[in-house]
This record gives structure tokens, sequence and C-alpha cells, in this order.
């Protein structure tokens, strides 16, 4: 066990834990957020999606000791109330079914917009495609997208 | 260490409910005298309301609480159902509380989520508890105002009494109205004057969603508890032999490890720590039953859809006449594979086994079954157990099996600890209740004008039970007819999938007919009318879907897809009539140098009234994405017992650019609603299917598509 101070969506954590430990687990057994959800383990499915300064990573295989200084933001910090465009934009249009993926979805869709606020189609298409929803809200995910760039501008 | 977070909704419910003070209105299901209403309500009861069951309380400041009593995984009930409610109470939408209710069999029929069957069983009842708090409001108001209730009206949690202009607040009602005996027989409202069901109404869970609240039964903390994860046997008929969990014990933040029927759990503070001391358990199997291969199952398919000995479904006429003086036969056999459901959250349960009673919190379809399964463990009476639902991350059917409930309990009981069991991913797709692997084969006799004068269908599944629906389409329009079906008993265990049989049936049998229509020369929607339409003038037998409704979906698709008039796109037809709703689709590909290409896919379904349009819509998506996605690349295959697949790098979900453009229509005929989870979902792979067939002259005969010869070099 080590202690590691953590810089999670503006504030300090500490979690006395394993090196190995995936940031996933931290977040969710030692830190109480629970918005990053576990769906896969190995990095395919984009629900464990967290920023890491600012670019999307998978906390299911981010080992707690590689953070470091880095500023950590979840979807917890990415505005408290749903203000935050792209939470906006996923309300209003209605994207989630079942929900779980959807934070991962909208951490991507955040960092994704960072990097580029205009992004064509094929952008949104390519920087969405890792992140899977079973339920089959694509659709919806492209619109929200869409509409988040615009309230961007 | 900062503490967790305690979610537990029922101490929020109890505090809110007991702060806001308010009337506390519903009604009674069934019977009278169960066992005594729940914490939440007794406490509410207390504050003065009426004597029976609770569906919605207003509170004096006006807003309205509606519990939800059925378990919500992604279908959005927990939206549709207050919608119901709310309705026929006239509320003011934006002052609704939705809370989920946990399980009480004493106040709520049918806490299930299955078969598409809430919003159908549940419509009348729904409208009528708003119903019925909506005249008694009104009753009040009349007597506080000096007035007969009939120069009443209501609107936006008002009272109006549009004579004198006065009017009144729920809120302000609500204590008096509570002292009023509950009207019988209220007046429902005329579905023309619906303000609410019908609108797209955004899911009211979507604040929490959005914001990362803990929702789920992932999400479930609390004070001491320990986290267990399951080691269970690597291949089907295997069973333990041995166990040395020397080494596992030994790992930090390991508390127990427990052995029941052929599992181990490790039981832990943490999941990493569990996660990394299941790896060092040295567990010993040896075969307790057959290791079926999937080579196997293709050869068994094989030999039992010959098999003399096979469960006659339905039976019409003289079959083998039919086929004797027949000018063409058409005979294909399909197959499919096994499925896992995959829902996004991994299975998890939390149960606390006391002396006195059990606690159970986490993602069931049936916490009825939850119960059933914490009482059988434990010895301990139902009444004692209380099941608390959480949102769930996905189900598709997957959790309706109460597998995962059964270890939470058991490791509780003998950890003597509260716990939380927790699936990893490759637990999920390993751990079996998978959709069942079934083949068929189909046969039709057409005349010399392409009449089909005989039908056969004979369906091989494994542990499939019946993978039939006899009565079902084209039953009722052939003369002789022939369905039966032959079951294997497998070590591989199975579950129902969303749209259970129906998935593949559909696809199979809707493939097949686009094979006849084409043998008999005719229009695959022609052909398929005029079934329909023969059995409806000369109806064979028994006939277990609405004709009328079937003809609808089926012409309205065509109509909105241009069928037939489109250049430079193959169109495919399919149409399934399943769980009481009508869906038809249009499949659209085009050949891009040479390969086919999704393009897009027009759906026209019948669930009668549409009551949440924004949830209706995400339905029929998401059944067409899911159908596509499972009929494309969905495969799960075994080698001498064990899953092939472990998890989403070598099963391969649907993703976002795989989705075509999808274009949705509902039919507007006045019928109660009758379900939409999951009737868009069978039609889907016939739709792709035929439409590839049209572009390619290339069949899928099987699932998934991606790995037939066909498709090899082809698409995607
Ligand atoms: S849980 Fe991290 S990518 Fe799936
Ligand atoms: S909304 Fe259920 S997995 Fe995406």
């Amino acid at each position: 066990m080590a202690i590691y101070k953590l810089q999670i969506n503006g504030q300090t954590y500490q979690a006395d834990v394993e090196p190995d430990t995936p940031l996933l687990w931290v977040l969710r057994d030692h830190l109480g957020l629970l918005g990053t959800k576990f769906g896969c383990g190995i990095a395919v499915c984009g629900a464990c999606t967290v920023h890491f300064n600012d670019q999307a990573v998978r906390a299911c295989v981010f080992p707690v000791s590689a953070v470091g200084s880095a500023s950590i933001t979840t979807i917890e910090g990415l505005s408290e109330q749903g203000t935050h465009p792209v939470q906006q934009a996923w309300n209003e249009v209605d994207v989630a079914q079942c929900g779980y993926c959807q934070a991962g979805q909208i951490m991507t869709a955040a960092a994704l917009l960072k990097r580029n606020p205009n992004p064509s189609t094929e952008e949104i298409d390519a920087g969405m495609n890792g992140n899977i929803c079973r339920c089959g809200t694509y659709h919806r995910i492209r619109e929200a997208v869409t509409l988040a760039a615009a309230k961007l501008k | 260490m900062s503490s967790q977070p305690n979610t537990s909704r029922r101490n929020f419910l109890k505090q809110s409910l007991l702060a806001g003070g308010g009337l506390l209105i519903g009604f009674k299901l069934y019977g009278a005298g169960l066992a005594p209403a729940g914490e939440i309500e007794n406490a509410a009861l207390a504050a003065g309301s009426v004597d029976f069951n609770s569906f919605l309380s207003i509170a004096t400041d006006g807003t309205v609480t509606i519990f939800s009593p059925n378990p919500e995984i992604g279908q959005n009930i927990k939206t549709s159902f207050p919608m119901i409610v709310a309705e026929e109470l006239d509320v003011d939408w934006s002052r609704v509380k939705v809370v989920q209710a946990a399980l009480d069999s004493s106040k709520y029929e049918r806490q299930v989520t299955g078969g598409s069957g809430a919003i159908p069983h549940s419509w009348k009842r729904l409208r009528e508890a708003g119903a019925t708090a909506r005249q008694m409001l009104m009753e009040a108001a009349a007597k506080r105002l000096k007035v007969p209730v009939g120069e009443l009206s209501t609107q936006n949690s008002l009272v109006m009494h549009k004579a004198s202009g006065r009017q009144l607040g729920y809120g302000e009602l609500a204590a008096d109205a509570a002292k009023l005996p509950a009207p019988a027989n209220v007046k429902l409202k005329d579905p023309k004057d619906f303000k609410l069901i019908g609108k797209a109404i955004n899911n009211v869970d979507n604040g929490d969603i959005i914001t990362g609240k803990p929702l789920y039964g992932i999400d479930f903390y609390r004070e001491g508890m320990l986290t267990a994860m399951v080691q269970r046997p690597p291949a089907f008929g295997m069973k333990v032999k041995s166990v040395d969990a020397a080494a596992a014990k030994a790992m930090p933040g390991i508390v127990d490890v427990v052995r029941f029927d052929d599992k181990v759990a490790v039981v832990g503070k943490s999941t990493w720590q569990v996660m990394k001391a299941r790896k060092a358990l040295k567990v010993v199997y040896e075969k307790g039953a057959a290791l079926e291969s999937s080579t196997d199952h293709d050869r068994l398919f094989k030999e039992l859809l010959d098999s003399k000995e096979a469960s006659v479904r339905r039976q019409d006429g003289d079959v083998e006449a039919a086929f004797k003086r027949a000018a063409k036969v058409v005979k294909s056999e399909y197959q499919c594979p096994f499925l896992p459901h995959s829902p996004l959250e991994p299975m998890n349960f939390f149960a606390h086994v006391r002396a006195d009673g059990v606690e159970l919190v986490g993602p069931t379809q049936t916490p009825d079954r939850a119960r059933g399964v914490a009482a059988q463990i434990t010895g301990i009476a139902p009444e004692k157990i209380t099941v608390e639902m959480t949102r769930m991350g996905g189900a598709f059917g997957r959790r309706l099996m109460a597998d995962y409930v059964e270890e939470a309990v058991q490791v509780s009981k003998l950890a003597k600890a509260p716990v939380k069991v927790i699936w990893t991913r490759e637990d999920d797709m390993t751990g079996g209740n998978y959709r069942p692997a079934v083949r068929y084969r189909f046969e039709a006799a057409l005349d010399a004008s392409g009449n089909m004068i005989g039908y056969k269908l004979r369906g091989v599944g494994i542990n499939a039970g019946n993978p039939t629906r006899e009565h079902n389409f084209p039953s009722g329009s052939v003369e002789n007819l022939l369905i039966d079906s032959v079951e294997h008993q497998s070590p591989i265990t199975t579950a129902p999938w969303r749209a259970p049989i129906t998935n593949f049936l559909a696809f199979a049998e809707q493939s097949f007919i686009d094979e006849v229509a084409q043998a008999a020369g005719k229009d695959p929607v022609q052909f398929r009318l005029e079934l329909m339409e023969k059995a409806k003038k000369s109806p064979v037998g028994n006939i277990g879907y609405d004709i009328d409704r079937m003809q609808t979906v089926t012409r309205m698709a065509a109509e909105k897809a241009g069928w037939g008039k489109k250049q430079g796109v193959h169109q495919g037809f399919s149409v399934y009539y399943s769980h009481r709703s009508y869906v038809a689709q249009v499949g659209e590909v085009a050949l891009e140098g040479g390969k086919p290409v999704l393009k897009k896919i027009y759906a026209v379904s019948d669930c009668g009234q549409v009551v949440n349009l924004s949830g209706a819509r995400q339905q029929v998506i998401g059944g067409i994405v899911d159908g596509l996605g499972h009929a494309m690349y969905g495969n799960m295959t075994f080698r001498e017992g064990a899953p092939e697949q472990q998890n989403f790098n070598n099963y391969r979900l649907i993703r976002l650019k795989e989705v075509p453009e999808v274009e949705i229509h509902f039919v507007d005929n006045g019928i109660e609603p009758t379900g939409l989870g999951e009737p868009a979902l069978p039609p889907t792979g016939a739709a792709v299917a035929n439409a590839i067939f049209k572009a390619t002259s290339k069949r899928m005969y099987n699932q998934p598509f991606l790995e037939q010869d066909a498709m090899k070099g082809l698409s995607q």
C-alpha cells in the first residue's frame, strides 16, 4: 500500500492503495466518486472514461501510480449541476436509455470538443466510436455531440 | 480513506415524505388485508391519508410524488408510468417527483420487467390512480368553494371554478381531499384530451445520469460492506474437485474465502484486492457432465432435424399430401448462435443476511424472485426480506435470472457480513444464461400458380424450450401445416433474451418467406399481404395475431420506404408480431464498390397508444440497433464446454459507426398500449438479410452475418 495524493475535479484527494490499483477502482471504492463506470476492465468499452489533464483516458487500465500530479476530471467534475454544454445537450436530446454508458460517452464527447470544437460528422463518428452503448443510443449521441458543438460556439 | 456514500433511497424517501407531510393517494390492486404496508407508506399514512395503497402523494406545497413500482432497465418505465398517472391527475409535470418503489407485493402487482408487459398490464390501473385522486381533489374544492363539483375543472395542478374565476392548488387541497372516501368508477379522460400521453417527455433520471449520480446496483456502497467475487467453473459441465485458498486468503484486504455449490467466493475490502486475490485461488475442477463444443452442436442440429421424435406444436390439414402434389418445394435451414446479454453494467447484487431478516439491494427484473431465492437459501420468511431496486445498466432478460442474487445471499450468509457481489465482464460473458442456439428447417409447397399449399417448420434448440411460435404468422394462412420441435438439453445454461425465441425465429421465418415469394414469382410485400388476406378470408385453425394490425404496418412500411420505387438501393422487407405489438421494417442496402452497405432502416410500429414519444422512439431505435448488431456480429462459441469469447475484445458489439439512418413511424389507431420493449427487435435481422440478398443474390442462412461465406470480403 502507498499513499497517493490525487488532483480530482479541482480538489485534492488522498487514497491509501496498492500502486497497481486502476484509477477506476480508486475513484469508486476509495473516494466515493461513483459516476465513472465499470464496463469491461480492458479499455474497450469506454464506460470508465475520465480526463487526464484534458485528454480522455480509460480509468480501468490506468494505474493510480501513473497519475502523478495530473489533473483528473470525472463526470462529477465536468459540472456539478449538469450545466456543461455536453451535459445539457445530453439532457435536451434525451440520449440515455439505461444511462450506464453515458458518463463515459459525455466525457469522451467533452474531450473531443475541447480538442476539436467544430467536428465534422465523420470526426464525431470517429471520436465516439470507441464507446459502446449496449442500449443502442448511437443516433442520439451523434445528435447530442452536434448540439453541444453548437452550444459551445 | 473517505467514507462511502449511503445511497439508500428508503431513508431519503421516508424523510422526504415525512417532511412533506402530504396526502397519500393510491389504490389497492388485488384483495385486501395482505401484509402490512412498508415503512414508507406507513409513515405517510400516519400523516393522515386515506387507508389504501400508494401510487402518488401530494404535499402541501403542491409537489406530487409518484411511485414507480416496476424495475427500470432503460425501457423508460420510470418516466412512462408516472406520465400515465399524471395525465389523469391533470398535474403540472414540472412539479412531479418520481420515486422508485421497493418490492411490495401487498401494494403492487407484477413488479416485473419483461415480456414488454408493464404498460399493457398497468395502463388502466395507473389511469384510475390518477383519476381517483383528481376526483377527490375536486370534491374537496367543491366543499371549500361551496359550489357543485360539476362546475369545477382541473388543469396544471389547479382546481378551477370558471364561473367565479376562483381556483385552488392541489397542494392546498391535499389535506382535505385525503379525508374523503375514494370514489369508485371514476371517469377517465377521452384520449383526444391527453396533454402528456403521446408527447416526448425526457427521462426523469436525466439530471442524475448526466452528473454521474450513484443510481445503479454497482454504485451501492455502505459502511462496513465487503466486496466479493466468485470463481465459477471454467466450462459448462465442470465441477469443483478441490480448493486451495491459502494464497488468496493471505493477500492484502482479503477477509474470507467461502465455498458453496461449485463456486468459490473471495471476500474482501476493495474490488481490486478481491480481483487480484481471486486469481491466486487454486481450484481444481473435474468433469461432471458432457463438455460440449460448438462443433458438437453443429452436428447435433443436423441429426436432430431428421429426428423421428419431435414435439408437435401445431398441425393443420394433410401436410404430406400437400407436399406430394406440390409443383415446387422450397426448403432451407437457418441457424443462430448462443448470445450473452451483455448489459453494460455487469451482474452485481448486495445482500445482508442477518439472523432476523435479509436486506437485498440491486439490479433485478424480478424482485419477487430475488426475495424467493433469499428465503429459500436462508430459511427466513419472505416478509422479513426487503428488496430495493436500483436503476439497471441494461438487462435484456439477463436480470430475470436470480443466480447472482443467490450468490450475494450465499456469500453474505457464509461470510456473516453485508456483501456486494460483483462480476467482471469476463464473468458476465462466460457465466451462462445465454440466448439459446437454434437451427430451423423450413419447407414450403407451392402449387402451379404459386400458392403456398403446405408449410413445415422444425426447430431444434439447445435448452430453448419451444423454439417456435406456432400460432404466429404464417399459421392461419396455409391449409396444410406442421410445426414441431426437438430439444437438446445441454449443461450450457440459457435464459430469456430480449424478445425470447422471436429474436431469431423472426429472422429465419421472414427470410424464408422471402425465399418462398421469390420461388412463387411474387413481390415479397405483396406475397405477405396475400397470405394475410387468405388468413382473414379463410382462416385455418388458431390465429395468434391480429391480421388487420399486421396488414396495416406492412402497407405503411412499404409506403413510407417507397417500396419498389427506388433506384440505386436494394430493399428488404420484414414484418413481425411479438409481445402484442406489430412492427414492419424495410432495410436498404447499396452496393459500394461491389460491397453491400446498409444505408437505412424504416420501421413502422403498432404498439397501440404511444405513452412517451421520446421513450418509444428509443425502444424502436434500440431494438433495431440491438437486432442489427447481434445479427451482424454476435457469436458465442464453446470448446469443450468453455466459452471462447470473454470480453468485448473478442466478442463484437455494434458500435456507433455501424448504425445506419433509421426512420420511425407509429400507427395511430386508438388501441390501448400493447408494449414496445421488445417488438422492434425481431424484424430487423430479416429486413437487413433480405436487402443483402436483393443486392448480392447471397442469402444469409446463419447469424452472425459477418461470418457467412457470402459476406466474407463484403461489407464492413
Ligand atoms: S471499463 Fe474501462 S474501457 Fe471498459
Ligand atoms: S444507455 Fe444503456 S449502455 Fe448506453
